[in-house]
Formats: structure tokens, sequence, C-alpha cells
């Protein structure tokens, strides 16, 4: 299996951790991934609002550089994968303008026919490589371990291309594949908030505290995430969330890529538990029931 | 056979209004085809199918001794009967007329008004050319059968076959279930009059039942239709029940010694909320009143081993744990098919959350609920037994949604708003109604929405956008929430209720694509059947005798089905007093001399049609069976088998005249 990869800024920052990881649990189910060359920012939410046109000639650049490799283009970041997907989608719909932007492509060398497919890893993970692969590969089984998946706003909306957008399944079940116990609660698609942080943290800091004080209320011990923006958001601004919301306990906040690195039994470097504010590494060894030797 | 007379065509072009006047250059069309061969008179007129219209043709048969006659007007499905009567009033054989369709296949279809016209000049020429060609046809007559069939015994086909059998005439009435009554009688009260749904349903039940003109199969499901209008052989599968239907009496003795002390299946006549054993009676007005045993259910069915106690407490021997599938043939002159409908699946809808919020039910399984013979012995309660205090009704699941249904299921409002009145008498909760429209065009309707806005029950317009479990607030907690769009007040609202009733669209049944391919009648792409014309023949199908009633054809409400299946009652009466169907002669036929028999044809044709004589060693075609749909003509090897009216030499020759033009 081999892919493209657009890490875009957050997996080179912030997501650092979600990177490391991703790569590492590729690497260890055999998947080749190429990180495209001179790739752009992605536009993300805030380009498109401001000129749409130049917004998707942005994002196309980056469908255009995947395509000469003629690879899916996989996208960990929610933001990433979702304005690409938006871009692809909105040339298809609307042809006059995808021309337009082809044009565009055209003048600095690059071609897009729509042939490239975007890709999120938990696509590739349930779809390509499949839950028994992954079962086969557990060392450490998280057993006993509540975890709430959290998909936010952007992995399935508005173009839910793998799972249902209204209730999910696939991290669900990818962490049931690891062993984990997933979290039933009704606010998986739920926005985090992550963009009015900066702005209106009273508004941001409501949204994530509700989710957070749900997810708990139902016994997560950790959230697991799949976009760097959401896992950034619930874990960094917890302290002064508590202050609206004094039920909640320090609860840690991971991409799902770094749980599925340690029940695969790679080490700190894969994991990264270290790059966090709220510590993983104590969560795991409280409520993780060690397996019996042999066991598997 | 070439025809010595003098041939001398009629052309008459229609203006239909403006409906092809407006694209068309008519009177051209007209002066172009006065120069072509053979043709005495070339006329245009406002509308060729009114009665001057007519007379004109009529008067010109006789006067100018026509003998062919071209109409370019519409569509030959809709007036190529106007005009056949037309040459027959004047005395000309009806196939000597040929239509040409310059509405649906000209102006309705193009804007140019000088190319539509060009189009219309070739294919009159084409007409008038193949025309000369034509041989004086004569319809055939078959007698038709005067017994019916009517498919599906809900609503529809109880009324439909109880019409029939009044009027004297022999109907078979086929049900897949164990009991007629359809979901009909799953309801407590109908809308708008409140009245029972058992009381009104029950004595028409009984009435089939003991009808002598009805023959009721149960536990029956057509297999196979053969045969054309007016003569149809059927076969029926009639599954077995497992008790002799002679024998029993109902008496329920058997279902007390059941080696099941208690009810444990899901009951499917109540949706579920109650259990049953694996014999049972689906509901105490069950018709006919006969129990049923569960193949996949029953100790001795499923593994042989059981002692069998409902043998031993019935003393009528009516327990017949060997019985098969029969086959039963019928033949019929005529169908009406009253399938019915499903309702929504509404776990397609995870965001309303059934299947997974216990408290979340459907419309039917509260339709259940309230009835007092019901799962709940009439007593809304939550699962935990308690009884809500608070209840939203959540208008159009599933329906008039472009990701699901994008159809009006037509009764829904009505439902709702007939189960609000019914929760709220039996428990005085508080409820909401969450609508996006209302639709209450029926009559009575809207009178009946403005006695509920009087009942002290809540509007909230807007589609509900989820239902959860979360709590925002301490009052929230342990509630379900509404979260909706008041779009009256222009504000999102989160309501907390303890009971959540989706009231659920309509859909075709699941297998309505095999029922659609068995009877050999269309579908619209939604699979609902389809009528003939939506407006003029709304219980016809494009197979002739072969009608529909009831939401099988599409949702509608109780007096619209019932209605209906008066229509399609009285369609089949139409067809069996007249005694004869008129068979158009569009048929193909061997020319024995050159027939090789060779037996292509016989396994090409759609309708079984052909046989093989083995003494002369040709095919025969039946003429009686034969749809004209020309299979075999374009399949025979040798060029021996011809069709009436699209013989080689009339097409060719409307080809040729065609292109000779362009």
């Amino acid at each position: 299996m081999k892919y493209s990869y657009f890490p875009g800024c957050s997996l080179k920052g912030t997501g650092k951790a979600y990177e490391k990881s991703f790569l590492a649990v590729c690497k260890a189910l055999n998947i080749e991934i190429n990180e495209l060359d001179n790739w752009n920012c992605c536009g993300a939410t805030a380009y498109m609002s401001v000129d749409e046109m130049k917004a998707l000639g942005l994002s196309a650049r980056n469908l255009a550089l995947a395509e000469a490799r003629g690879l899916d283009l996989v996208a960990p970041c929610a933001a990433c994968y979702g304005i690409l997907i938006h871009t692809w989608d909105d040339m298809e719909k609307y042809p006059q303008r995808g021309d337009q932007v082809k044009a565009g492509l055209d003048k600095a060398g690059l071609k897009y026919t729509g042939k490239v497919k975007v890709r999120h890893p938990l696509d590739v993970l349930c779809n390509d490589v499949g839950l028994d692969k992954i079962k086969e590969k557990v060392k450490r089984p998280l057993t006993g371990l509540k975890l709430a998946s959290y998909y936010g706003c952007r992995i399935l909306r508005p173009i839910a291309t793998f799972d249902n957008p209204e209730n999910p399944r696939s991290m669900d079940d990818l962490m049931e594949a690891i062993g984990g116990t997933p979290v039933e609660y009704p606010l998986k698609t739920k926005c985090c908030s992550a963009s009015h942080t900066g702005t209106l943290p009273e508004v941001g800091q409501q949204m994530s505290g509700i989710l957070i004080r749900e997810m708990e209320k139902r016994g997560a011990d950790i959230i697991v995430t799949g976009c760097p923006l959401c896992q950034f958001n619930l874990e960094v601004f917890q302290e002064p969330i508590r202050k609206r919301f004094p039920e909640i306990r320090p609860i840690p906040v991971v991409s799902f890529t770094q749980l599925i690195a340690y029940a695969f039994g790679l080490g700190e470097n894969e994991c990264c538990f270290k790059n966090h504010t709220v510590p993983v590494q104590k969560v795991i060894d409280e409520k993780v029931k060690p397996v019996a030797a042999g066991a598997r | 056979m070439e025809n010595k007379e003098e041939i001398r065509i009629g052309f008459y072009v229609c203006h239909c209004g403006t409906n092809i006047a407006s694209v068309i250059d008519v009177a051209s069309v007209a002066e172009y085809v006065s120069t072509l061969p053979n043709v005495v008179l070339a006329k245009d007129y406002k509308y060729m199918c009114s009665e001057p219209g007519q007379d004109l043709i009529i008067a010109d048969i006789k006067e100018h001794r026509l003998n062919r006659i071209v109409v370019s007007a519409c569509s030959p499905l809709l007036h190529e009967p106007t005009f056949r009567g037309a040459a027959r009033r004047a005395g000309l054989n009806p196939f000597y007329v040929q239509m040409v369709n310059i509405r649906e296949h000209g102006s309705w279809v193009h804007e140019d008004r000088a190319k539509a016209t060009e189009k219309a000049k070739a294919l009159a020429r084409g007409a008038i050319g193949r025309v000369a060609l034509h041989k004086p046809l004569e319809k055939r007559r078959v007698s038709v059968n005067p017994d019916v069939m009517v498919v599906g015994a809900g609503i529809a086909g109880i009324q439909a076959a109880l019409t029939l059998a009044k009027a004297g005439k022999r109907v078979y009435l086929i049900e897949r279930e164990p009991t007629i009554g359809g979901h009909m009688a799953q309801f407590d009260k109908t809308f708008p009059t409140l009245d029972c749904a058992a009381c009104i349903l029950t004595p028409k039940m009984s009435d089939v039942r003991s009808h002598p003109n009805i023959t009721l199969l149960t536990m029956s499901e057509v297999e196979k239709i053969e045969g054309f209008v007016g003569n149809y052989k059927v076969t029926v599968k009639k599954n077995p029940r497992y008790v002799d239907e002679e024998l029993c009496v109902g008496c329920l003795d058997c279902i007390d010694q059941c080696v099941f002390k208690q009810g444990k299946f899901a009951d499917h006549f109540n949706l579920g909320l109650s259990k049953r054993k694996p014999v049972y009676i689906p509901f105490p007005q069950a018709t006919p009143k006969l129990v049923v045993i569960d193949p996949k259910a029953c100790l001795q069915l499923m593994t042989g081993k059981c002692k069998q106690s409902c043998v031993d407490a019935c003393d009528r021997g009516a327990i017949r744990f060997d019985q098969k599938p029969e086959h039963i043939q019928i033949e019929v002159g005529s169908v009406i098919i009253a399938t019915g409908y499903k309702t929504f699946d509404p776990r397609r809808m995870p965001q309303y959350g059934y299947g997974q919020y216990e408290n979340v039910f459907t419309s039917l399984e509260v339709e259940r609920m309230v009835t007092a013979s019901g799962p709940t012995g009439g007593h809304i309660a939550l699962r935990n037994g308690e009884k809500p205090k608070s209840i939203g009704l959540i208008y159009c699941v599933g329906s008039r949604d472009n990701r699901y249904n994008k159809w009006c299921s037509r009764v829904c409002c009505m439902t709702a708003l007939k189960l609000g009145h019914l929760v709220k008498e039996h428990t005085g909760a508080e409820v909401f109604n969450f609508y996006i429209d209302m639709r209450a065009a029926g009559k009575g309707y809207e009178e009946f929405y403005h006695k509920m806005l009087e009942e002290g029950i809540h509007f909230i317009r807007g589609k509900v956008a989820e239902i959860t479990d979360w709590a925002m607030t301490p009052e929230e907690e342990g509630h379900l929430v509404v979260r909706v769009e008041d779009t009256l007040a222009g504000v999102v609202r989160r309501i907390p209720i303890d009971m959540v009733v989706l009231v659920l669209g309509l859909e075709p049944q699941e297998d309505s694509r095999e029922v659609q391919r068995m009877f050999n009648i269309s579908c619209s792409t939604e699979g609902f059947f389809l009528e003939k014309h939506p407006k003029l023949a709304p219980v016809s199908t494009n197979t002739d005798g072969i009608f529909l009633a009831g939401c099988c054809q599409g949702p509608k409400d109780i007096p619209d089905t019932v209605a209906q299946a008066g229509a399609a009652a009285a369609e089949c009466l139409a067809l069996i007093d007249k005694g004869y169907v008129e068979m158009e002669p569009m048929t193909s036929f061997v020319v024995e001399e050159e027939c090789s028999g060779c037996k292509t044809c016989i396994n090409l044709c759609p309708y079984n049609a052909i046989t093989r004589d083995d003494v002369k060693g040709v095919a025969v075609i039946n003429e009686a069976l034969c749809k004209g749909c020309g299979v075999c003509v374009s399949a025979c090897p040798s060029g021996s088998i011809k069709q009436n009216l699209f013989e080689d030499d009339e097409i060719f020759r409307e080809i040729q005249e065609v292109l000779a033009y362009v």
C-alpha cells in the first residue's frame, strides 16, 4: 500500500505527536507514505471566507501535486482533509469554477483532472488495511481503558466519504480493535470550537467544556481525536474551561494513532506521550489491565 | 399484395390550440403535404380531436372518396382511437389511418420554429408513404373471464373484493399474512373523526370471510401470472399454516397448552412491543380466526423434538406439522393489486436515536400502545413502565427530505395530530408537535387541526435537528432533548422530553419491484406502482386488466384508499359486463411456406405465444397471446414472420420517405 501524504502546518507543529505516531503506525503496517514535495498551506477555513477562488486555487495546487504522483492523498489533519475534499467536490459540482482553477494551475505548469482521492487515516486504516490486520499487530492491548472517540466537525462534514456523519463508528472500531472500550456519547461530531477559542474564548470554552464534561460523565478515561486542532484545543484549555465547568477533571487528549502505536508496542519516540500537558502514560498505567503473559 | 385500387390520401394537421401551432407552422406543413403523390387534400385545423375536427374527416372521406387518412397531431396513445373511430364511422377500415406525433415529438420539445416545421414535414412525408401500403385489419374479440383476483387484503383489497362480490362476481382475495386487515387493523382511532378503526374495519373483515363469492387465501402469494386481459392464469403459493383451516375453530386451546408457558417471540402485529408463543393468533379479531404456527419458533418444526402438547389440546386434530406449501391454480379475467406500503425505517436517521434511546418510539408503536387490546392494554408508557410527563411528536420522519424520501407521505400530519390528541387524553402529558408544514388538505382535516390547536398541545414549526440525551442544564438531566430550530420564533431550542414519537413516512413495500415485474406493470422511480395516467386513468396500469388500489400506488389516507378501491372494482366490472375485449390486430403471423421450423423464435417470445406444429414443421403463433412486440419478426432467420401494421415494406417506405425529405 502506497499513499502520498499531505502533512499541513499542524502535523509539523503542535500536531507533531500525530505525525510521528501516524508514520510509525503506517511503517508497522507496511504502508509506504510519501510526503508531497513543495506542498503549500491547505487554506483551511480562513481563506475560503475571504477569497474563494484563491482558496480553491491554493488547495487545488496540492491536489495537482498529488495527482502527478498517481497515489491517493492522505491528509491526517481534519482541517486539511476537509478543505481538500471540499475543493475536489466543488470542482466536480461546479465545472465552470473548476475550469477557472484548472486554468490557473495550468499557468503554474500543473495539471488537475479530479482523479486523485483524498483520504483520512481513519478511512485508510479501517477500509484499506482492515481491523483484522490491526488486531494482529496488537502487543499491548488497551484492555480496560475507556476511550471517547471524538471525530470533530470536519472529518465527516459536509462531505462524508467513509462513515456516517450522524453516528460515526470508524474510530470507535479502531479503538475496540486495539483492546479499548469505546464510550458511547452523542456529541462525537459536535464542533469543539477550536476556531473560536482564540477570538471568542467565552464561546469556545463553553463548547469545549460541554464536550469534555459529557465524555467524562460517561466514563471516559481518555479522549481520542483524528484532528490536531481538536486535540490541541481540548487539551490545553482545560484550566480556563474548569472555571466554567468545575466538575471537569484533567483528562488526556491524544491522536488515535498514538494509542495504536502504543498498542503495537512502539516506544515513546513513536507514541510521543510526553508531548502532552495532561499526562497520558499515568492514565494508561492506572486503567489498562495487565494481560497475562502469553495471552496474546 | 399490391393494392390495385387508386390511393386517395387525406392529410390533416392539428394546431392543438397553440400547443403545436405556436412552434410549428402548420399551414406550411399542410401546403407541403398537398404536393405529395396520392394526396387528395391537406388541411390544418384548430382541434382535430374535437367533434367538428372528426366530422371534417368523415365528410372528406365521403365527399372525396378518401381511402387513407394521416393526422399530424399529438401522441397516438391519446387520439389514435379517436381518429380510427372517425374513419370507421365514415365506412373506412380504421387501420387505414396513420398518426404523426408532432406535439410530444415536436412542438413540446423544440424551440426553433423553422427546424421544428421541417421535422414535421419530414415525418408527415414518411406517414404518407407508409399509409399507402396499409392493409385493412380487423380487431379480434376475446371473451372476458368474469372472476377477479385481488392481491393484498388491507382496507384497499377488502373494499375492492366486497364491491365485486356484492355485484355477484367471484373474487379470489390473496393475502400473504395469516390474517386480513393490513395496517388499518393496527390502528386505534382514525382521523379526523376519531372513530375506532377496529369498529369500522372488522365488520368488513367478517363480511369478506362470510361472503359466498369471495375465496379468501391467506398466507398466500402470487407466484406466477400468465395470459392477457380477460384471461389470466395465476399460480398462487399457499404457505403452510401448520393448522388445518377446515378443522380449526379458533378456540385457542392449543395456545394455552403450548410447551412455552409464556410468550417468547416478538409479536410482529404489536411491532415487538409484546411477546407471543410459537402458536398464536395475530390479534383477537384476526380473520380468518385461525391459529398459526411460526416455523422459526416452534420446537417441533425446528428440531422435531417437542412433546406436542398443542396436538393433545386440539380435540379436532387440526394441528398439521406435515403441511407443505401448496400451489393453487386460478383463472381470472382481471386483477386488482392492493399490496400496500411499509413505513420508513427510522434507523436510517441515526440523529433521531431510534434503537439507541429506548424512549424514542415510532408512530405505529404508539398506535399499538394506545389501543385497548394492544400490548400495554391501552396505556402509554415509557420502556420502564412509567407514564411520560412530556411527549414530542416529530413529523416528516423520512419524508420530504432529499437524503431519504423526497415525497410527502400525505397521512403523517393527520396521524400525528390524532396521536397527539390520544396521548394527551391518555396521559395528560405536555405534548409538543414538531412539524415542517401542516398539511391538512382532506375533508374535515383543517377543522381537525384547529380543534387540536385549542386542546392545549404545543406546535413548534421546524425540522428537528437531533434527539440526544446529553443535558446542558440540570432540568434536562434524565430526559431526551429535542434540538430544533423554531422557525416562527427564530430561535434554536432545546426541549427536554420524556417520550419521542417519530411519525414515519410511507414507502413502497420491500418487494414492490418483484411484484411490478411479475405483473408486467410500471413503477415510478421511488417504487410506487405507476398508474396509466395520473389524472384520467388513476387506477389502470399499462397492462390491460391489471388495476391498482391503495398505497401501493402512492401514499394515501383511508378515505382515498377506499375510493380508489371502489374505482378499481368498477373498472373490473366494466370489463366483465362488456364481456369481451378487443385485441389490437398488430400481431405477428407466420408465412408457412417460408418457415423452416427452426424454433429460433419459440424461446425468444416473452409471452410464450409461439409453438411448433410438428406435423407441418412450422411455427404457430397464438394471436391471443401475441402482444406484437416484434422480437420474433426480427429474429426469424428466413424472414418468414411478419407483423401486421409493421411489415417490412411499410417500415422501409416510411424510412425512405423521411430520408428523402431530409
